[in-house]
């Protein structure tokens, strides 16, 4: 039984969590590597379970119920479908972390700030997806030390959910009535409390902060797989418990989708901070996924389920991309910290040369996330594109309309991010050292780089052969929208359809092929009719052979444009420039201001009010006992006219 | 026999809530303590009328117990201390006597709407004592906000605890070492109190709430 085995590996993380402190504080040597290895094997289990449990059908799925948890009521968990593909999701994240980390640990100054906490944090995600009731689920976020904010949110989703007899089983929920209204109240909450923890705008703030602070490798399980455990509770109530959704759920979750998208890239584009960037990055391809999801939502509404289908195996098929290429990307940003012990792009530069195997892997990483053909990225994104183009048959105008527009949404999202990651990649590997620390990086340790060697592979298969991960996702489509996609023939040309062959298909493979022999032939033809031998030349230097690395193109001067064409809009960006009066020997400057308008239109106002009102309040410090007193007093007698009014 | 009972059990919850209002209008001290005594003479003998009316035997020994206790024990302390203390003659001036007598009568007339509908399943006798013990305890609670001076504060919180008694009595099957428990560590808040009172008076020359309050740090 997987899920028992599953229930074993979490209860061993969570052993190794206790074990890790009391590792650390004797100081032992060899902490870092155990640690790292227990979890890698145990996610390794995990990850097994999942498989087992996504391809095997039925026979390996099941339901455990344990008297542990709330008195009375036990704790249910479940493995089904949808759980299981995040269980895959979670865990193949957790395991190249793990390995990555081996490596990666060893530099760690404080190994005891992250030890105890990094096993706990895996077994908190994957009892996240484990469990099968409510409390357990709020339990697990808890654990997760989330905002409080989004757990309330949750606990008011899920206690609407279970209604007055207070039945918090999924399995209890997913047969009970539900009236519409507050069917509708649950999706907004889950958007609040799943939204604020995967990084939907306008709930995103919180992250480019947070990710970026954390080791790298915590990084890469904080943005390529936690936010998945947040998209997962969305699904799970969204799609699976909450009832028959109605047509308005989409446009809600269309317009965040859409508006996280845009708006992370945007905000990724002009990031100097490496990590930061991949942080930001993070709010564009949730905002991706919650697309799809919507699109979901808008044709399982209309009962399209072929469409339904379509887009939700699509959406969840990115999320799972999303966390192999940012994994990667994550990864890639600590090999340049560990080498460099920069994060700042403006001062790296350089680096293929002293760093070739990080350069090359972070490049393939930097093509996934752009949504480049033959790899991953593009295959999910083209499927979300095509649910897009499904959509003139959908009966609502307000659809009609929407869908296009988000559509093309994505596309802007999807060319900005090339942009970006041109970008980070030109900047922080090619052209000349920016600062003596990127002169004098050094590769890292073997385990990074072979984790990252599965990383990228597994986005490359997932590029080529799409087919049988499709296949795979088809029982989790079948359980939340009644439909599946068609089945992936393995031949012709390995090739995946949407929705039917006449419409549109898609080969991977002869796409890889065409690539691979076109760039053969070119590299052919240019040794061969133009010079056989490799020659190194002063790139073009303007007749200036020995230009400091300051004139170089730098990362502000790349986002320029973008800046330019977005930046007044998105950004209130303000350009002023003082020039120094004839005669004065001051340097002229260029000063450029950007305004962040979501915090500044939704959370200044709420940072305004709570102060406001803590002043008021600050009164209550400085009462006498008898004003105490008569404050308890008149609540209580405030309560007691409220009784009896209602009652 | 089934009427009667009903009718005196009232009369005697009644006369609680009398003697509160009795205790809201005195305002000086020793008359306050004297009232005190009498509105715990009053609850032990509605606790002995429900032994009698319920057949419980073991409400007696709570009778016997609010009796010593709070009739004689802690009124007598009290009035020594306050000789002592040398308050007797204070007079306390918080808020007219007519504006409190008048929100007394309201706070019991909104424990009559909340209680009667809320508990119209339990027994009549049940019904009406829990009702007018949350009256008792309104008016404990409102004595102790308009009072300025910390030993009537101190009354206002057992007359507060003597309704609680009252409510527990009335519904059926309080268990005695409950009961025990709540007056011991009612007596034990009462040393500790009186404990503090000396202190406070020893530093502070007076023991004016309001006065304590002009002491206080970080006030702007």
């Amino acid at each position: 039984m997987p899920i028992v085995a599953a229930l074993l590996s979490v209860a061993g993380l969570a052993g190794v969590a206790v074990v890790a402190p009391i590792l650390t504080a004797r100081r032992v040597a060899w902490a870092t590597p155990v640690v790292y290895g227990a979890s890698f094997v145990l996610a390794a289990v995990l990850l097994i379970c999942g498989l087992l449990a996504l391809l095997g059908g039925s026979a390996f799925q099941g339901t455990v119920h344990l008297p542990v948890g709330l008195p009375w009521i036990g704790a249910h968990f479940a493995l089904d479908p949808l759980s299981a593909a995040f269980l895959v999701i979670v865990d193949f994240g957790a395991v190249v972390a793990s390995f990555y980390a081996i490596g990666y640990g060893a530099h760690e100054e404080e190994p005891g700030r992250v030890l105890p906490f990094y096993p706990a944090f895996l077994a908190g995600m994957n009892l996240v997806v484990l469990s099968a009731d409510a409390e357990n689920r709020r339990a697990g976020y808890v654990y997760l030390l989330m905002a409080s904010f989004g757990t309330l949110m949750l606990l008011l989703g899920f206690g609407l959910l279970a209604g007055p007899d207070g039945d918090y089983a999924f399995s209890a929920i997913r047969t009970a009535e539900h009236v519409p209204w507050l069917s509708g109240l649950v999706l907004v909450l889950m958007l609040l409390g799943a939204g604020s923890k995967a990084g939907l705008v306008p709930l995103h703030v919180w992250l480019p902060l947070a990710h970026p602070a954390a080791p790298s490798h915590v990084s890469a399980l904080m943005s390529g797989v936690m936010t998945k455990v947040a998209v997962y509770g969305f699904i799970r109530v969204v799609f699976d418990l909450a009832g028959e959704p109605a047509w308005w759920w989409a446009v809600l979750v269309l317009i965040l989708g859409a508006g996280s998208a845009v708006l992370g890239v945007l905000h990724a584009v002009l990031q100097r901070d490496l990590k930061r960037l991949l942080a930001y990055s993070t709010v564009e391809n949730i905002g991706i996924v919650f697309i799809g999801l919507g699109l979901g939502l808008a044709f399982k509404t209309n009962g399209m389920a072929g469409a339904a289908a379509l887009a939700v195996t699509a959406s969840i098929f990115h999320a799972f991309n999303h966390s192999l290429f940012k994994s990667l990307l994550f990864f890639g940003a600590g090999n340049v910290l560990t080498g460099t012990g920069e994060r700042d792009i403006e001062k790296l530069g350089g680096l293929v040369h002293r760093m070739p195997e990080t350069a090359y892997l972070f490049l393939g990483g930097c093509l996934a996330i752009s949504a480049l053909p033959p790899l991953n990225g593009f295959v999910s994104e083209w499927l979300i594109l095509q649910a897009i183009l499904l959509s003139p048959d959908l009966p609502q105008w307000a659809l009609r309309f929407l869908v296009p527009a988000s559509g093309a949404m994505l596309a802007l999202a999807a060319a900005l991010a090339a942009a970006c990651f041109v970008r980070a990649f030109g900047i922080t590997f090619l052209s000349r050292p920016r600062s003596p620390a990127a002169e004098t990086a050094h590769e890292v340790s073997r385990w990074q780089i072979r984790a990252m060697y599965a990383l990228l592979a597994v986005c490359l298969i997932a590029g080529i052969f799409p087919g049988p991960f499709l296949d795979a996702l088809s029982p989790v489509s079948q359980m939340l929208v009644a439909g599946a996609m068609p089945k992936q023939p393995i031949l012709p040309h390995l090739s995946i359809i949407p929705i039917s062959e006449s419409r549109s298909s898609y080969s991977g493979f002869l796409v890889f092929f065409f690539i691979m022999m076109a760039s053969w032939a070119a590299i052919r033809v240019i040794h061969n009719f133009a010079s056989r031998a490799v020659r190194r030349a002063p790139p073009w230097d303007c007749g200036f052979p020995d230009a400091s690395p300051v004139t170089q193109y730098t990362a502000n001067s790349f986002a320029q444009p973008i800046r330019r064409v977005f930046g007044p809009i998105a950004f209130r960006a303000k350009i002023s420039q003082t020039m120094p009066q004839p005669g004065d020997m001051a340097p002229a400057r260029l000063t450029l201001s950007l305004r962040d308008l979501i915090w500044e239109f939704i959370y200044a106002p709420i940072e305004g009010a709570v102060l406001y009102a803590a002043e008021r309040l600050n009164i209550l410090q400085f009462l006498t006992i008898r004003s105490y007193l008569s404050l308890v007093f008149a609540a209580l007698v405030l309560l007691l006219v409220l009784v009896a009014t209602w009652a | 026999m089934e009427r009667f009972s009903l009718d005196a059990a009232h009369l005697l919850a009644g006369g609680m809530v009398l003697v509160s209002f009795m205790m809201l209008y005195q305002n000086r001290i020793l008359g306050l303590l004297n009232v005190f005594a009498a509105h715990a003479v009053v609850l032990s003998l509605s606790v002995a009328w429900q032994a009698y009316v319920q057949s419980a035997p073991h409400l007696f020994v709570t009778a016997a117990i609010a009796l010593i206790l709070k009739a004689i024990i802690i009124p007598v302390a009290l009035h020594h201390m306050v000789l002592r203390l040398g308050v007797h003659r204070d007079i306390e001036t918080v808020g007219g006597i007519g504006p409190t007598m008048l929100m007394g009568i309201g706070l019991v007339a909104l424990s009559m709407v909340v209680m009667l509908p809320a508990a119209a399943e339990a027994d009549p006798i049940a019904r009406e004592d829990l009702a007018l013990a949350l009256s008792v305890i309104l008016l404990g609670l409102l004595i102790m906000v308009t009072r300025q001076n910390a030993i009537s504060q101190i009354v206002g919180f057992m007359s507060l605890e003597n309704g609680l008694v009252l409510a527990a009595t009335g519904a059926r099957g309080m268990p005695l070492v409950v009961e025990i428990s709540v007056a011991f560590s009612v007596l034990v808040a009462f040393i500790v109190i009186g404990v503090f009172l000396f202190r406070i008076r020893e530093r502070f020359d007076t023991i004016d709430t309001q006065a304590l309050d002009d002491f206080r740090e970080g006030r702007e």
